[in-house]
């Protein structure tokens, strides 16, 4: 165990290397930068304001100086300063990562619980109508664009019904404190949550109903009905058992796109997390910020990864660490 | 004998297909007493796995059982439903398996895996069911059971696993104990322990076992009886002593003469690689009949030496010869080959 966490903070600090490397030189890579940006906004400016402002950003020097300096930076945990918004990237970040680890959170925990139970209950069923309906409603989410899922909900439990909030994290009127912030908050993240939720709840669903049925089949399940074991009883231990572990190496695959798709539903409900801040950051050139965040979230999903990896030797007892 | 523990009468299992169902094994009848071992012996593809299956009411699907009684101790196994069928299984009759390698739950423990075969079926507390259960598989030999019952099957090898299959087979003292191949997945050596291991505990229990294999040679020197099967139907069902020594049977006596050093072997000189004699076994030339190609008469006349028109025509019924059945017209002027 302390083997294996020694040996993941390793590898930690190359796959962090190589992150930063890729992201620097892939954002090079796009033509223009900060300086061309604010010129082009305050509608005109001389070649010398533009040197004095690459000057001042330090996007005068070579690349590589520049590379340097990033990684130098990283070590002491600086994440620079993004000059359009005049506030040091680690505050920016660190004002945001909350609210998209909690979307991130609540989405992936209901995709998962909702997800595996929909495919459990199919895989019980198998070829009767719960079954077939459960299929058809997984691959309708499946199918479905989450930006699109997204405005329908809005559309349909906060236009119509009036049962949700449009948007944002917490309500504007209210100065609210303690639990009633807490249940403000819940509130609002119900839409967003199901949005991002719901394209994963549908291969969830769908994995676990296919892992169920291969694991039905296997030596084992045969040797606990010669037993006499109930059926519901090798549904949940025999068999739910041996189909969580594809489940598992799934959801360490999908993290990064996860956080993905949480830049759209952020958009969509105007969620005040990472995903918004990266894609103002992307069209505004705040490469220092952009760069802040692309780290961050490799960081969080190698954590994952690992946590992940965890999880997999408890649940299955034939890997083991080290 | 008197009563049998477990009496199979006219079993017929069938699978389902498109074009209607295809049988996989017709009207076969045995019985087995208290204690008596029982081999059911046949090639790949004869019907026996199935009817081992049968037994306790576990055909996969698409087969099915089309007619017949399994009476174990009395009752009809097959007109149980899936809720009265779990009660007697593991508790009245139990099965270990050909594959001890995949026939074990990989995430469960050993230990949890026989004392749910208690669990299942006795209102005892997990304490007094893990006591059992260390005793069970002391009682399989395997040693240091403290350590082993919390094992995961991954750290067995083949022959430990399948101690720790019959111990949990045996978990609830069954009467009928079915041993479907329980010693082809494993080594020569491995195989002896564990044959004789199942063979002492039905002399110290009382258990009935039904032995289902392939392999003649493996059990002769432990089974009771011999019951032969082809395609489907039983051809020869003898004391294991008669058969060999005087098979009825013309697909019996092809069988005994493909045992290498078995008891009727006989010796063709063939020249080896080296020039060096070898004994080369005799093979029964030709192949079991597809279930769907079934021929209208006896089905192993087209691979017999004796068949005739009669062979051809109508199936052999079983009439009594010696210590028990033979199916074949032939029987008894057969002498001669």
């Amino acid at each position: 165990m302390l083997t294996y966490l020694r040996r993941s903070a390793a590898q930690l600090v190359f796959v962090l290397l190589g992150i930063a490397l890729i992201n620097f030189f892939l954002l090079h890579l796009a033509p223009g930068d900060a300086a061309q940006v604010l010129a082009g906004e305050s509608g005109a400016a001389t070649p010398e304001y533009m040197e004095a402002l690459r000057r001042q950003f330090g996007l005068d020097q070579p690349l590589y100086i520049q590379f340097l300096r990033y990684l130098g930076n990283l070590a002491t945990f600086d994440l620079g300063y993004s000059f359009r918004q005049s506030l040091p990237v680690s505050e920016l970040i660190l004002q945001r990562l909350p609210a998209t680890l909690l979307l991130m959170g609540t989405a992936i925990g209901f995709a998962l619980v909702a997800g595996c139970s929909l495919g459990f209950l199919a895989a019980r069923r198998a070829g009767k109508l719960t079954d077939t309906v459960i299929s058809i409603v997984a691959l309708l989410f499946y199918a479905t664009p989450v930006f699109w899922v997204g405005i329908m909900l809005i559309v349909v439990f906060s236009v119509i019904l009036d049962w949700l909030p449009v948007g944002g994290m917490t309500s504007v009127e209210a100065n609210l404190g303690g639990l009633a912030l807490v249940g403000d908050v819940a509130l609002h993240l119900v839409l967003p949550a199901v949005t991002l939720g719901l394209f994963y709840l549908a291969i969830y669903a769908r994995l676990m109903r296919a892992a169920m049925l291969e694991v039905y089949g296997q030596d084992f399940v045969r040797t606990a009905r010669a037993k006499g074991v109930r059926l519901r009883r090798i549904a949940w231990r025999h068999v739910l058992r041996n189909a969580l572990l594809p489940i598992v190496t799934t959801l360490g695959v999908q993290l990064g796109s996860i956080l993905g798709g949480a830049v759209l539903v952020e958009t969509v409900f105007s969620w005040p997390g990472l995903g918004r801040l990266a894609f103002s950051a992307l069209f505004q050139r705040d490469l220092n910020l952009l760069l802040g965040i692309l780290f961050c979230s490799s960081v969080v999903v190698v954590l994952v990864n690992i946590a992940v990896d965890l999880v997999y030797t408890l649940l299955d007892p034939r890997i083991e660490l080290g | 004998m008197s009563d049998p523990v477990l009496a199979v009468d006219g079993l017929s299992i069938a699978f389902q297909t498109r074009r209607g169902p295809l049988p996989a094994v017709r009207d076969l009848s045995f019985s087995v007493g208290r204690g008596e071992m029982l081999a059911i012996v046949g090639e790949s593809g004869c019907g026996k796995s199935l009817t081992a299956l049968a037994l306790l009411g576990l055909v996969p699907p698409p087969g099915r059982v089309t007619g017949g009684t399994v009476r174990l101790e009395g009752r009809d196994l097959l007109a149980l439903d899936e809720a009265a069928l779990r009660h007697v299984r593991g508790a009245r009759i139990s099965m270990i398996f050909q594959e001890p390698m995949t026939a074990l739950n990989p995430v469960l423990t050993v230990g949890e895996q026989i004392m749910e075969a208690i669990l299942e079926h006795e209102p005892v507390s997990r304490k007094a069911a893990r006591e059992r259960t260390l005793a069970l598989l002391e009682r399989v030999r395997i040693p240091d059971p403290a350590r082993r019952f919390a094992e995961y099957p991954h750290r067995m090898s083949g022959g430990m696993r399948q101690r720790v299959m019959i111990a949990m087979a045996l978990a609830g003292a069954p009467a009928v104990l079915v041993a479907d191949e329980p010693t082809t997945a494993l080594d020569v050596t491995i195989q002896a322990q564990i044959l004789s291991l199942i063979d002492e505990l039905r002399r110290e229990q009382g258990t009935a076992v039904v032995f289902i294999t392939h392999d003649l040679g493996v059990v002769s020197r432990y089974v009771d009886r011999v019951l032969v099967m082809y395609a489907g139907r039983k051809v020869e069902e003898r004391d294991t002593r008669d058969l060999f020594a005087d098979p009825f049977h013309p697909y019996t006596k092809g069988l005994i003469a493909a045992q290498p050093r078995g008891l009727a072997a006989r010796p063709q000189a063939g020249p080896g690689p080296a020039g060096v004699a070898r004994e080369r076994l005799t093979e029964i030339p030709g192949t079991v009949p597809a279930l769907a190609a079934m021929p209208p008469g006896c089905a192993f006349a087209p691979r017999c030496p004796l068949a005739d028109d009669r062979c051809v025509r109508t199936v052999p019924p079983p009439r009594p010869a010696g210590s028990g059945l033979v199916a074949c017209h032939h029987a008894g002027e057969s002498h001669a080959i």
